[in-house]
């Protein structure tokens, strides 16, 4: 019961986050590759995603104002990472980042890289809960 | 997607069988495919090895280019296909692409979140056999594995051609396959290739009729007596029929010789192209070598086989061949290679830093480099690429000095020749430079010459590379005409205009019979250079005849697979190292010719890459790969120790340093070779 609530709130939040945009089926690959050795697969991926981003959004940052071509490069890496576990709305964000970053706007790259972590922050946060969710539904 | 999940372990192969032909036949295939992985993102390389794993293939991964390349050089045959991101940090994706096809020539897989076109043609145009777009999905993997196919097949087929018997015999592969696998269990794709690549001269030989893709190892030797059957035939005229006749090694087919004549003309093509461009990079560092290179070009055939017996030139020839480098960069181009140094000529500290610089000219312009023959193709950037990065790995380069890549170094060399050469050589020589030392102390080039033992006997003991170094003394190896008048037997090759070069080109070019043909022009002009350096003009007396003979010259490298093939590399080494000391040497030297020596060190390295004719880069990359990566051993190693490299592969040394000195030698004697990296000694194999 309270493990088949759970499992249906996990379910729940799974499902809204893709309804919402915020994962793809990326995601859903990573899901599709759990086995014995990793049964959570798609977990594992997102905290080594998240930990490891976070070097480049610091990258990002320092770059800011205002390297162009370092920003872009940067950039580049990040949204390749995003890419790699579903992260759909931040994917998007990066890649108003790119354009504002090619068309040499610096306002526009402060405003979408703003936007970029925001996403970022809050799809963490909701993976967080979900994964919390699953695992107490598996426990 | 959900393969066998399940498993995270790959390979669950049993022992498929895999044809000849290059079909698995294994009904586990393509299970155990062994992929290499080079992605700077932990977490996309986490994922990555996930799905690869879940297809049963056997996964390396790494993070960092330079590493991904010791890996496949200290396991030549430990893989089957790699797996590399375009962006990553320590290295451009495209070049580490460029230094797999030019020294392993495995087939490569670029990925990027970049799907713009432009990136997407760039992976075509350095080679790439495919290109996936992140995030990737798994059954974009599944099918990896035709790519390995795909290349063995078009291997095979040479030889198929060749072998008249081989058709009836195919129907035979399977079952001969079989025992391929035996030895099994996650090997059988190794181990078939394994197989192939050590049984590659005996079983191409003699086993027409297996197709499993006997490759012809294409040594040192072999590769010097097929640029003098070239330089004697002339390039234009040389058709394989011929080639083969006027090498009279048994058991080569019509078929090996055509498709190893396929790549050295992309080699020596690529060498004029490349020289063209460079121009300016380092400058002092790229005269040298294309100093070298030009003299290496002219060698042609004679070079590398010259090359080849360098690789085993005793110390002596290394230093005939300086003389003869001396004496005829005096003539000609007054190289004044101090003999001193001959460590020097191949000290790879030098070019390698011009290279480097060189490189990353050349690098940008990703072109590949023409030397030969001013033919503006392009040698591939890969090739280039591989320079460059030979260079820096050459610490660890061991670079196969044996066979295959000894593409590689013909190619440097002609990239000398042509002439930014400087640039080119720096690219190619490096990289390429390691290998030949260790080719060249090995092979036991008998030049026929007396004197000139070309270092075989120093230089095959080295074959780290230090061989250079020994190229002062042998001298008697690289009789090359110092007299440049490199009439490159093969007009094409611009080594002839380089007043250089010229002689080391056609000269020597085909030693009749055993010897490297290095019959002192081609192959030794760059050693004379070298020589010259080193020598100061020692009377040519090396006639490095028997250059080509020298079999086991790579042997001595580390790990020589090459032994004996013939080792070119050595050659090959010579000629990068000379462009490189040639440095100054007229730019444009007959690259071509060094090109062509190198050329046919490559050639007789690659062997079985050779097969792949339709794939010039591949070849010209082998053969700058090969080339460079001997030459970097070679260098590299040097660099520091200088010492190194004469000692040990003398014989390398003395034919580096007689291509470099040859077209340096054509040059001003100045020698400066900045060649120290290139001893043919250091070449770490």
């Amino acid at each position: 019961m309270k493990k088949a609530e759970l499992q249906q709130e996990a379910a729940s939040i799974r499902r809204s986050l893709f309804d919402q945009g915020y994962l793809d089926e990326q995601f859903e690959e990573l899901e599709g590759l759990r086995d014995d050795s990793n049964p959570n697969f798609e977990e594992e991926i997102v905290n080594l995603f998240y930990n490891d981003s976070a070097r480049m959004i610091n990258n990002l940052e320092r770059a800011l104002p205002m390297q162009f071509d370092k920003l872009d490069d940067y950039m580049h890496q990040f949204k390749g990472s995003c890419s790699g576990i579903g992260a759909k709305r931040v994917k998007l964000e990066c890649s108003r980042f790119h354009e504002c970053c090619a068309a040499r706007d610096a306002e526009g790259c402060i405003r979408t890289f703003q936007q970029v972590k925001h996403e970022y922050t809050t799809l963490k946060r909701q993976l967080q809960t979900y994964f919390q969710v699953a695992k107490q539904a598996d426990a | 997607m959900n393969l066998s999940n399940g498993k995270g372990s790959m390979s669950t192969v049993s022992s498929p069988a895999v044809s000849k032909s290059g079909d698995i036949v294994s009904d586990q295939f393509p299970a155990g495919l062994r992929v290499l992985l080079v992605d700077d993102d932990p977490t996309c390389l986490m994922i990555l090895e996930k799905m690869l794993r879940t297809c049963l293939y056997e996964v390396t991964k790494c993070n960092r280019a330079e590493i991904a390349l010791t890996y496949l050089r200290e396991n030549k045959n430990g893989y089957d296909i790699v797996i590399s991101d375009v962006h990553m940090p320590d290295m451009d994706g495209f070049k580490l692409l460029e230094h797999i096809g030019l020294e392993m020539d495995l087939p490569v897989i670029m990925m990027s979140a970049d799907d713009g076109k432009n990136v997407v043609m760039k992976g075509v145009t350095h080679g790439a056999c495919d290109y996936l777009i992140k995030p990737v999905r798994i059954e974009a993997l599944k099918n990896i594995w035709q790519h390995v196919i795909r290349k063995r097949k078009n291997e095979w087929k040479d030889l198929e051609q060749s072998g008249s018997a081989e058709e009836g015999d195919q129907k035979q592969r399977p079952t001969d396959e079989v025992d391929y696998s035996s030895s099994a269990n996650e090997g059988n794709w190794r181990n078939a290739k394994k197989r192939r690549d050590e049984d590659e001269e005996a079983e191409e030989r003699d086993d027409s009729s297996t197709l499993k893709k006997p490759r012809v190892v294409w040594s040192v030797e072999l590769h010097q007596q097929f640029v003098a059957a070239v330089n004697q035939l002339g390039i234009d005229k040389a058709v394989p029929k011929k080639i083969l006749e006027l090498m009279n090694v048994p058991g080569l087919t019509r078929e090996n010789v055509a498709s190893h004549l396929q790549k050295y003309r992309l080699y020596l093509r690529r060498l004029s192209g490349v020289s063209q461009h460079q121009g300016n990079l380092n400058n002092s560092f790229i005269s040298s070598q294309e100093a070298t290179f030009g003299a290496i070009s002219s060698l042609s055939g004679t070079d590398l086989q010259t090359f080849a017996a360098a690789g085993q030139l005793p110390p002596q020839s290394l230093a005939t061949l300086q003389a003869a480098g001396l004496g005829r960069s005096t003539a000609k181009t007054g190289m004044p290679m101090p003999l001193v140094d001959q460590r020097n000529l191949f000290s790879f500290e030098n070019p390698r830093l011009r290279f480097g610089e060189g490189q990353q000219q050349y690098g940008s312009s990703s072109k590949p480099m023409n030397l030969l023959h001013g033919i503006p193709t392009n040698m591939e950037p890969k090739q280039l690429a591989s320079l460059h990065q030979s260079t820096q790995p050459l610490g660890s380069l061991n670079m196969r000095v044996n066979a295959s890549p000894s593409q590689s170094n013909p190619l440097l060399m002609q990239i000398s020749q042509s002439q930014p050469r400087g640039h080119m050589l720096n690219e190619l020589n490096v990289p390429h430079v390691p290998r030949l030392p260790t080719s060249m102390g090995q092979s036991p080039v008998s030049n026929g010459s007396p004197g000139s033992a070309l270092g075989r006997n120093g230089i095959s003991d080295n074959s780290r590379g230090a061989a250079y170094s020994s190229v002062p003394q042998t001298s008697s190896m690289l009789n090359f005409p110092l007299s440049q008048t490199t009439e490159m037997p093969a007009s094409s090759f611009p080594l002839r205009n380089t007043p250089d070069m010229s002689s080391i080109t056609s000269k020597g070019v085909y030693q009749d019979g055993g010897s490297s043909g290095m019959k002192g022009s081609s192959g030794f002009v760059l050693s004379y250079d070298i020589f010259n350096e080193l020598h100061q003009h020692k009377s040519r007396e090396w006639e490095v005849q028997n250059m080509g003979q020298n079999p086991s010259y790579d042997a001595s490298q580390n790990a020589n697979p090459l032994q004996g093939n013939i080792d070119v590399s050595p050659s090959v080494l010579v000629h990068q190292g000379f462009s490189s000391n040639q440095h100054q040497m007229g730019q444009n030297r007959d690259a071509a010719s060094v090109g062509k020596a190198m050329f046919s060190l490559g050639e007789g390295m690659q062997s079985a890459n050779f097969q792949n004719i339709g794939q010039h880069q591949g070849f010209q990359n082998t053969l700058l790969t090969d080339n460079s990566v001997r030459v970097k051993a070679e260098r590299i190693p040097d660099a520091n120790s200088q010492t190194n490299l004469f000692p040990e592969n003398y014989g390398q040394e003395d034919l580096m340093s007689a291509l470099l000195k040859q077209q340096e030698g054509m040059g001003p004697a100045e020698n400066e070779f900045d060649f120290d990296g290139y001893s043919i000694d250091n070449i770490p194999v």
